[in-house]
């Protein structure tokens, strides 16, 4: 059998509503898709059920990468390729001129890190010169608070009687669409 | 929703919605420049063109004829370029270390002073690139594979330190501004009605949408690169010193360097800020968001850092006495009493004498009295350099190289012409992006807006 299921916008002037209106749909067991807002809100990831981001944790291994860049270039530089003697010092191994290598690889690390970072950010939400804006409402970057939901008939009614008994200031059915059932099957495994 | 006390002073006055943060913010973009802007850029972009010349000019004919000489060999172009990363360091410090300490007063300030940062990083590079002599050869700073066998840069040499410190320094603070603007930018997109604006803030804007998992990743960024912009901003400042401190030049050899360059880059940065801040508030009337709480806190940075410095100066002083040794102690005599005194004059009464003044509450609370010491701040931040760098190398050790310094005409032009570029850049970027960081201003309205702590208050007192 096929299913309905509908995207309903449901659009707040304010953040404390919105959150409230969050905790009675997860409440009824009603997904959430996604939410839209002009700044970020905090406590609402845990709310909605994202996971912590992980993009720290890149920006830990890039930041090693930068390390181990550094030391290796430097090694084969002043070291492998052309060993100075400056005043009856000479550097034939690495560990003779640590200190004087540290600053490099220091601002080596951080440059990695960050750029790495930053990139996989950019990547990773798709922020790309000339991408087409994600927001579906544009008055989402201004004052208004908007929450998305992907819901079948039944869910859709008790998500638009909660969004209203909540105090949102606009509940909108944006479209309905019918889902085949191969595709459900495959969703319910 | 976090409560704050209510003895704190808000930061963002008058009756507040996310809608009015919206609009005055984007006025100045929508809205046709005032008078003031178009004179002010103007004088900025003919400074700006009188150095282009005075470079053109160098690049021509050489650093000949600039007033360095064979004693005097860094003189104005190191004096600046030092003046300038320096003015930098307040935009990383405000958007980076207040962030860190969750200082909320900083979202008043951040997205102009990390702009700074950038146009001031862009005119100390301006210098550092000209004084090599032959900037076309410049690309030869980088460790290149090249056609000279094994030719490879000094890693043991902090001028080689600096090149990676201040290229890693531009482009991360630039990142981290601009990952900062992207929300703001897709605010403007939103807004503008122009077919041109439209199409000029989609493209920079990236197509940011604000959902739920965008901002979770965009705050991880943010404290994440505000966790490693904090070493690396005392990174950056720290190598410059050891420009100065890893050499044998009595005056210059000092261990006390890197922190007293560092206060030194915060203490003027913070001037430049408020002297940049004290304008943009009073033309783009941003008196609701840039309040005189936020100027007396970064006040009372300046008086904070500006005593460090003048420790610096005394510290400096004792230890050349101390040390007994004749060549130190005749490089201080010699700053202090010297051909080249009233400079050094200049710089101990700008920096640790005028400071100061800011004990007092009415002072530090006045904008007149603001605007004119920042100004006076960083004159003596200028000379702080200058003493270091020329006073200096007049008297080396040997007396037959001895010499004596005077600016040339070019010198002279090429930092005005900076000091134009970098007005122009910031009168720009002061019309078409967006000022304040309204995004995160509106996550502090709620816990800082004026009416917002009003009604709470009376709501807990009923």
């Amino acid at each position: 059998m096929a299913t309905n299921k509908h995207i309903i916008h449901g659009i707040f002037g304010d953040e404390v509503p919105m959150m409230e209106a969050i905790k009675k749909l997860r409440a009824s067991g009603i997904r959430i898709k996604d939410v839209f807002s002009p700044m970020p809100v905090h406590g609402l990831d845990s709310l909605i059920g994202l996971p912590r981001t992980r993009i720290a944790i890149c920006a830990f291994i890039y930041g090693l990468t930068g390390l181990g860049l550094a030391t290796l270039m430097m090694w084969y530089m002043m070291i492998s390729d052309w060993p100075n003697d400056v005043g009856g010092k000479p550097n034939w191994q690495y560990y003779f001129n640590i200190p004087a290598f540290i600053p490099i690889t220091f601002e080596s690390t951080v440059f990695c890190a960050a750029h790495g970072m930053a990139l996989t950010y950019f990547l990773r939400c798709w922020l790309i010169p000339g991408a087409k804006a994600k927001n579906p409402d544009p008055r989402t970057t201004d004052d208004k608070f908007l929450v998305y939901l992907d819901l079948n008939d039944d869910q859709a009614k008790k998500a638009e009687i909660i969004l209203t008994e909540n105090g949102a200031e606009e509940v909108n059915q944006i479209k309905s669409y019918v889902v085949e059932p191969k595709y459900i099957l495959e969703e319910t495994h | 929703m976090h409560a704050e006390s209510e003895i704190r002073i808000p930061l963002i006055l008058g009756n507040k919605s996310y809608r009015q943060i919206t609009d005055d913010i984007i006025a100045p973009i929508e809205g046709k420049a005032a008078k003031g802007w178009y004179i002010l850029t103007s004088i900025c972009a003919l400074c700006f063109l009188w150095g282009i010349l005075c470079l053109s000019y160098t690049i021509g004919v050489g650093v000949g004829a600039w007033g360095s000489n064979n004693g005097v060999d860094w003189a104005w172009d190191i004096t600046n370029f030092v003046w300038w990363i320096g003015i930098g360091h307040a935009g990383t410090l405000i958007s980076a270390v207040l962030l860190l300490f969750r200082q909320k007063w900083r979202m008043g300030i951040n997205r102009s002073a990390e702009a700074m940062t950038i146009f001031a990083v862009m005119c100390a590079a301006i210098f550092v690139l000209l004084h090599t002599g032959r900037p076309w050869l410049d690309y030869m700073l980088f460790p290149l594979p090249n056609q000279f066998g094994s030719l490879w840069p000094n890693f043991n040499s902090p001028l080689l330190w600096d090149v990676f410190a201040v290229s890693t320094y531009f482009t991360v603070s630039l990142v981290f501004w601009y990952i900062g603007l992207i929300p703001d930018f897709a605010m403007i997109r939103d807004r503008v009605i122009k077919p041109w604006q439209k199409k000029m803030y989609s493209f920079l804007s990236f197509g940011w949408g604000g959902s739920a998992r965008h901002w979770s990743r965009f705050e991880e960024v943010s404290l994440v690169l505000a966790g490693i912009s904090t070493p690396l901003v005392f990174s950056v400042h720290s190598i410059v010193s050891f420009d100065f401190a890893t050499s044998v030049v009595p005056g210059w050899h000092t261990t006390i360097f890197p922190p007293y360059f560092v206060a030194g880059a915060v203490f003027s940065g913070f001037a430049m800020v408020l002297t940049l801040m004290l304008v943009v508030r009073k033309i783009y009337k941003l008196e609701s968001y840039i309040t005189i709480k936020h100027i007396e806190y970064m006040n009372i940075v300046i008086i904070v850092t500006g005593s460090i410095v003048g420790v610096a100066y005394l510290t400096e002083l004792f230890v050349a006495w101390y040390s007994g040794v004749e060549w130190e102690q005749y490089a201080f005599l010699n700053r202090a009493t010297g051909p080249l005194a009233w400079s050094y004059w200049i710089m101990m009464g700008c920096n640790v004498v005028s400071p100061q003044l800011f004990w007092f509450k009415k002072i530090r609370t006045s904008i007149i009295a603001t605007f004119i010491l920042s100004i006076v701040v960083n004159i003596g931040m200028w000379f702080e350099r200058f003493v270091i760098i020329v006073t200096t190398l007049c008297r080396t050790y040997v007396p037959s190289s001895w010499n004596t310094y005077s600016p040339s005409f070019i010198d002279i032009g090429i930092f005005v012409g900076t000091i134009g570029m970098f007005g122009t850049f910031f009168l720009l970027f002061s019309r078409f992006f967006p000022v304040i960081a309204q995004a995160e201003l509106k996550t502090i309205l709620k816990s800082s807006g004026e009416s917002q702590k009003k009604s709470a208050s009376t709501h807990a007192h009923h």
